[in-house]
């Protein structure tokens, strides 16, 4: 048994293997016994206090993290749980890592995922699958732990496929619904695209280094020459740009609303798609050596922002509205790591992963209010449809209304802080256009997350006469109050200037912050940039009373809708990009696949096995007839072979 | 003064042909077992020739394997042959042809 030896940090403890495992032996006990604990509400409290064991967990390995003196960089927990692959040159241990990125990250996945299981209790109430649903719960939850444990590419590379997986469990969870089932395909099928090639990245690294470790393969990063500078961090990007839903793989993440609402908060809003935000910020030692990747990291998170929010924009449905905003988002969360990487600027970095978490708050609160509203209303999800809702769902109406002013950014909430840090250092490290993107594209989030709020919540009721809405049970609003709660201070607390915990905290990863030195564009102060951002998520919401809630509105509306419908309807259907890569991909394929199904597969493949097989029955047919039954023919035919073989010998022999 | 080899081969032939021709012509099946216990006899007759003729024994413990096996065929045969005749009262070969396509 080889050991390997920690490097630069303090021996793993014995109970950091446990946070993934918890939750994956929960998952094993629920799906295995399904039937018995099935009924009642034991399989959620089984699987919320599994998810709960892993938070106490983390909590202590974060207390253990804090109280540790040293180096900042030699401020982790590291080694190998077991030795997993050993296969001659090959030596994979099942390594992992605790520092600052990966205790916020589990802080959020346990933190947040508990919340939601707890929440999932009420939610699911009525379903008759709820030990299978949790199960798929749990194995979420740990194979989103491995991910980000691990300390090689392999190890995270298991976390990643197990999560995309969970995630087209949980999206066709309801698969006799054709479009769930249909969206779970999507999903898988899209993500594989951006895996191929995540794989490739990594092994183009054991190809170049011969080790997946990664701090070994971090620390000799600088030793690559040549265009495998570019190609290993734009790979690993396109990975990330399949799991956290950019342009141009974003389309599945508006159709995987199908699954569960709890599911869309947790993985399609809250931790799974920010697994490539964390990727790209695990690895920016990459990133940070090619210009070009790090630009297209950049360029795509803004044009991703700007171009999902315009779609959020036109969507009728409650939860669409919050998928296309979750695109944006992690848009936002891109280009700061991608401005961060370009500009080697520590602060933009720390500000992706602060707006990583306070929107892993907000959004996973948003979307668990959506749920709260269609559990008040039957499953209905059209917003025009409803309105009105803060008189009969306060508590679920109030705390939306917290995770509305978050994501705008209105101050003290945490948005605020956390866009702002991106906004901000876009622009003080000289890349304005890109911080004009991402301006638009904050002002058109106030735009869309303002006629949600309105549409939902206030005006007149839209529903119809025989719906009698009912706030959820205690159950459910729990959650939302804690996540409330969080996304309201999490900002003041983490981040409030660039030496909050946060930004401290992520130091020993991405370097210490320095003052800009380069003078900005325009030049114009920080505080002013502040203001700005403001400025523009109140105009947003200006314009959004003016059109939904003010007198009048309907009037404007009506106006823009006959001025604009063509363009409208377009942006409504995302672009029609569905239909661009159905024409471009999906008919080609299936084109194919009927080919050879219905034409080689049939005519060539089954038929030579088929004519093989008649052609042997119809030549035995004829052969059968030699066997007559009658003894003296066999033995006359035994002589004749035995005086042919013999004579055929004394022939040879002379 | 001692008979040559030759003529006891030619024997052998003669019990062999004289077997083998019995077996094609005759449809009683007991005649036909008979014939074929006359070629049996017609090999060990050859063994122990050529065994003569070379001063060797292995011919002669061949011949005793082929008692053997013959005794325990007759048995067998005989034994085959008892319960058709039960069923059908007939010894006919050429009537037991059951065992076809």
């Amino acid at each position: 048994m080889v050991r390997l030896a920690a490097q630069g940090g303090t021996e793993l403890p014995g109970y950091i293997p446990l946070i993934p495992f918890f939750p994956m032996a929960g998952a094993l006990l629920l799906l295995l016994f399904r039937r018995s604990i099935g009924r009642g509400r034991w399989a959620g409290i089984v699987a919320s206090s599994v998810i709960g064991s892993s938070f106490v967990l983390t909590l202590m390995a974060v207390g253990n993290l804090m109280t540790m003196t040293g180096a900042p960089e030699e401020r982790t927990l590291s080694g190998p749980a077991y030795e997993w692959i050993a296969a001659g040159g090959l030596n994979v241990a099942m390594t992992f890592k605790v520092d600052a990125l990966t205790a916020v990250m589990l802080l959020i996945v346990t933190g947040v995922g508990t919340l939601i299981h707890v929440y999932s209790i009420g939610y699911m109430e009525h379903d008759e699958r709820k030990a299978t649903y949790f199960g798929y719960l749990n194995l979420f939850a740990g194979s989103m732990l491995l991910l980000v444990l691990a300390n090689n590419f392999l190890v995270l590379y298991v976390g990643w496929e197990l999560v995309g997986l969970c995630s087209y469990l949980l999206i066709s969870f309801w698969y006799f619904k054709p479009e769930a089932a249909a969206a779970g395909k999507k999903a898988f099928l899209v993500n594989r695209i951006g895996d191929v090639g995540f794989l490739i990245g990594i092994l183009l690294i054991y190809a170049h280094f011969g080790t997946l470790d990664f701090d070994e393969v971090f620390a000799r990063a600088t030793e690559l020459q040549g265009a495998i500078v570019t190609a290993i961090p734009l790979l690993l990007f396109v990975g990330a740009v399949g799991k956290s839903a950019q342009v141009p793989l974003h389309v599945w993440l508006p159709d995987a609303m199908e699954g569960p609402t709890p599911v869309s908060a947790l993985i399609h809003a809250a931790t799974m798609v920010t697994a490539g935000v964390y990727m790209v910020a695990r690895t920016h030692v990459f990133f940070e050596a090619s210009h070009t990747a790090a630009l297209t990291v950049a360029t795509i998170g803004a044009v991703t922002a700007l171009f999902a929010a315009t779609v959020a924009c036109l969507q009728d449905d409650i939860k669409r509205v919050l998928a296309y905003s979750t695109i944006s988002q992690l848009g936002f969360m891109f280009l700061a790591v991608g401005v961060g990487a370009l500009s080697h600027s520590p602060v933009a970095y720390a500000a992706a992963i602060f707006h990583l978490v306070t929107h892993a708050f907000f959004k996973a609160l948003l979307f668990l209010g959506a749920g709260s509203v269609m559990h008040a209303l039957e499953g209905e999800t059209n917003m025009k449809k409803m309105g009105g809702l803060i008189k009969t769902l306060p508590r679920t109406g109030w705390t939306f209304i917290v995770g509305w002013l978050a994501i705008l950014g209105i101050p003290p909430l945490s948005g605020f802080f956390s866009k702002d840090a991106i906004l901000v250092s876009t622009y003080e490290e000289g890349w304005f256009l890109l911080w004009l993107i991402a301006s638009a594209a904050a002002l058109l989030t106030a735009f869309y997350m303002s006629r949600q709020v309105f549409l939902v919540f206030f005006g007149k009721s839209r529903s119809s006469e025989d719906v009698h809405p009912h706030e959820s049970p205690s159950i459910m609003t729990g959650p939302l109050v804690v996540l409330a709660g969080l996304a309201a201070i999490s900002g003041m607390w983490l981040g409030l200037t660039h030496a909050g915990p946060i930004f401290r905290l992520l130091e020993p990863l991405f370097g210490v912050h320095e003052e800009a030195g380069t003078e900005a564009f325009l030049g114009i102060p920080e505080a002013g940039l502040v203001m700005i951002a403001v400025a523009l998520s109140v105009l947003g919401m200006f314009l959004a009373w003016r059109l939904y809630l003010a007198r009048g509105g309907e009037e404007r509306r009506a106006a823009l809708q006959e001025r604009w419908s063509g363009l409208a309807s377009f942006v409504r259907s995302g672009y029609r990009l569905d239909a661009l890569y159905g024409a471009l991909f999906v008919w080609p394929g299936k084109t194919i696949a009927n080919v050879a199904a219905y034409a080689f597969d049939v005519r060539v493949i089954d038929g030579a096995v088929n004519g093989l097989a008649v052609s042997i029955g119809r030549s035995a047919e004829g052969v059968r007839r030699v066997q007559s039954g009658l003894v003296r023919r066999y033995v006359m035919a035994m002589l004749t072979g035995a005086v042919v073989l013999l004579a055929l010998f004394i022939a040879r022999a002379n | 003064m001692s008979v040559p080899a030759e003529w006891y081969l030619l024997v052998s032939a003669l019990l062999f042909i004289t077997g083998t021709v019995g077996v094609l012509i005759r449809r009683n099946v007991i005649v036909m077992f008979m014939c074929i216990e006359l070629m049996l006899n017609a090999v060990n007759l050859t063994f122990v020739t050529f065994d003569r003729m070379m001063g060797g024994l292995a011919g002669q413990i061949a011949v005793f394997f082929v008692l053997v096996v013959a005794a325990a065929e007759v048995v067998v045969g005989l034994a085959i042959i008892v319960s058709i005749f039960r069923r059908r009262a007939s010894t006919d070969a050429d009537q037991v042809s059951l065992l076809k396509w």
